[in-house]
């Protein structure tokens, strides 16, 4: 796939940051830096990671292409295929469909008429569904970015879809 | 009000600065250790206080701490657990984010008594805004002198560093974690070899929970004696509760061994009763893993004793009419619950989770969730509620690691329990098509959930 991501490089920035990561752990010991450095790979390249990325990661960490790719394939918060601007991540486990999760996947899926795992035609939402995010007290809820939006009813759905895509403008 | 030794400070305005938390006679802990005592005579102190791990599966941290391998002429690792994921769990977020430097203080006596320089926080990555506001406390407390080279002038230094998970249940099972940490799959490993002796990078590794970590300041504080008063019999000390589902009052509570199931549900100091005044169902008591209690269950033990927040009561009838306290994750259903459908979405988590290693867990998961589907959509025939029952059977005890369990206990236990409501499903099947068929109407042909008597003095 062409992914306009062959030539990536990290800024300077995120290279000193990943050369302190790597410092954490005991020489020759480097892979530990994979999870961190992926985080850090999908946040500044587009929100998913391409396999020029994952090559460009191993490369950095002196493991195998197939080392990255056995690890951004088995953790959820991974993205494997381009997303939209801003992902939802909307809980679906027992405690949150008990303060009604299922009503608020569905509305937003009407909403954004998108099904769960899809992203919207004009490229601004991926609607993602999650496991248990340890906020089943104040469920229902979502993770957008940094933060989880908590206590969500349809309304306060609406309100945060809005504020979202004018904060993309 | 019970005893509060985690969260006494939590709403001190600050209390996540160094300053205001080190003004609050926090880091005392740390001075007391390393000034006064010897490593050993910290873990003895924890082995006298009788805490049991809070991850779940409630091991004594003294005696873990004392399996360390101590002749290796390895490094030697504290691990913490904090990727909280057992859904209906929620507490250790509540410290991570508000009282960061309570378990740094926790993890530097613990540090020391196991003899580690180096010590990890393996954080799971969701609580991305959480990420900095520990590494700013951790700065602080470098910076302070608690952190690095020669502690406080003696002669012992110490590491701490946080790494991110990448959203993976498993990954909160200790050799999974440590699988993750070195930057791999998190499939969990085949024990023995324990963590004790060959955990991170092979070396000795001690893995412990973040509240358990977070309990240490208090233990050495007041003695592991006067810990130990706390509470009853082997179920000693304060516990955090996370409260969840069809309450008034969802949140984060710490409790005090012992305290009466009943107290805890219907108490406005806690979860403050069932909403819109409902009639409570069924409690899953320990986070989604333990077996699930109807309401009489919950309140009472078979024998009709009150049911009490201990170790030892929540397990009292052992799977046939007990659950277990695990992670404190405590999911509360009213009437208008459908079990079968609650334990399809449990099931789904659990298939969804499962890591692949062994044929019972995968593919009992994946039958299981099939055959729950079929049930709850309403094409389940009566002989499925058997089969699954079978299948629960055939992972339990069968797998590397206790996920496998965590999945066969709920649904051996909700078939046990609410095996009526199954067969419901299936005799019913046009009134279950509806996903909402218990919401709309609540659920009592000829099982009725009992009605517990609210408390009357509530002090
Ligand atoms: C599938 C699975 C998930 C687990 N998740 C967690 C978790 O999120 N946090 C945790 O502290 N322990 C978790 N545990 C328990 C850990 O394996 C381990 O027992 C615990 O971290 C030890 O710490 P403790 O003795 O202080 O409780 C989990 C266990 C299993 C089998
Ligand atoms: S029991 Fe399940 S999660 Fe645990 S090791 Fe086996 S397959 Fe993996
Ligand atoms: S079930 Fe949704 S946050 Fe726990």
């Amino acid at each position: 796939m062409e992914t306009g991501q062959e030539n990536v490089q990290f800024s300077e920035e995120t290279l000193k940051v990943i050369g302190k990561i790597i410092k954490r752990y005991p020489e020759g010991k480097q892979k530990s830096a994979l999870l961190p450095v992926l985080h850090l790979a999908q946040a500044e390249f587009g929100g998913w990671l391409s396999a020029p990325v994952m090559e460009y990661v191993a490369r950095m960490l002196h493991i195998k292409p197939v080392e990255v790719f056995e690890v951004a394939s088995f953790y959820t918060m991974f993205n494997l295929e381009p997303v939209g601007k801003c992902v939802l991540e909307v809980c679906r486990t027992g405690p949150c469909w008990l303060m009604g999760a299922e009503d608020i996947i569905a509305h937003i899926e009407n909403k954004l008429n998108i099904k769960a795992g899809g992203t919207t035609a004009d490229g601004m939402f991926t609607l993602k569904t999650v496991e248990c995010m340890a906020s089943c007290g104040t469920a229902p809820m979502l993770q957008m970015g940094d933060h989880y939006y908590e206590n969500l009813d349809n309304n306060k759905v609406d309100e945060l879809l809005e504020k979202f895509k004018n904060s993309q403008q | 009000m019970g005893r509060k030794l985690l969260l006494d400070k939590l709403d001190i305005p600050g209390i996540n600065t160094f300053q205001v938390y080190r003004q609050n006679g926090g880091y005392n802990s740390v001075e007391k250790a390393l000034k006064t005592m010897t490593p050993d005579e910290v873990t003895e102190e924890v082995k006298k206080s009788g805490l049991r791990g809070r991850g779940g599966a409630g091991f004594p941290m003294g005696m873990k701490w004392s399996f360390i391998d101590k002749k290796s002429d390895k490094p030697r690792y504290l691990v913490v657990n904090a990727d909280e994921s057992e859904p209906g769990t929620f507490k250790d977020r509540t410290l991570l984010d508000k009282l960061p430097h309570l378990l740094i203080e926790g993890m530097i006596s613990a540090s020391y008594a196991l003899g580690a320089n180096t010590a990890y926080i393996y954080m799971r990555g969701e609580f991305r805004w959480i990420f900095p506001k520990l590494e700013a406390a951790i700065d602080e407390a470098y910076a302070a002198g608690f952190l690095g080279k020669n502690i406080l002038g003696t002669d012992y230094s110490l590491d701490i560093y946080v790494q991110p998970g990448g959203g993976a249940y498993i990954c909160g099972e200790e050799t999974a974690l440590i699988e993750s940490l070195e930057g791999k799959r998190g499939n969990p490993r085949i024990k023995p070899p324990f963590p004790a002796v060959s955990g991170l990078w092979g070396c000795p590794t001690v893995v412990n929970n973040v509240e358990s970590i977070a309990t240490v300041p208090a233990i050495l504080n007041m003695t592991g004696d006067e810990y130990a008063k706390i509470g009853i019999g082997r179920s000693t000390g304060t516990k955090l509760i996370s409260a969840c589902g069809h309450i008034n009052k969802p949140g984060v509570y710490e409790i005090e061994m012992g305290l009466p199931v009943e107290e805890f549900i219907y108490s406005d100091e806690y979860c403050g009763g069932i909403r819109n005044n409902r009639k409570l169902k069924a409690v899953v008591a320990g986070g989604s893993s333990v077996p699930i209690l109807p309401a009489d269950l919950i309140l009472k033990t078979a024998n009709g004793e009150p049911r009490l927040m201990t170790y030892e009561s929540l397990s009292d009838g052992g799977f046939v009419s007990g659950t277990m306290l695990g992670s404190g994750g405590f999911i509360v259903m009213d009437e208008t619950t459908c079990i079968v459908r609650n334990l399809w979405n449990f099931t789904r988590f659990y298939h969804h989770e499962s890591c692949g290693q062994c044929s019972p867990c995968r593919e009992g998961t994946a039958w299981m969730e099939k055959v729950l589907h079929k049930i709850e959509s309403g094409h389940g025939k009566m002989s499925d509620i058997d089969l699954l029952v079978n299948v629960a059977k055939n992972i339990e005890g069968n797998t590397i690691c206790p996920l496998g369990d965590a999945a066969a206990w709920p649904v051996a236990s909700a078939i046990r329990h609410f095996r009526e409501e199954f067969e419901y499903h299936v005799l019913n099947s046009d009134k279950v098509k509806n996903p909402k068929h218990f919401e709309l109407e609540p659920f009592s042909p000829t099982l009725k959930p009992v009605e517990p008597q609210p408390l009357e003095t509530v002090n």
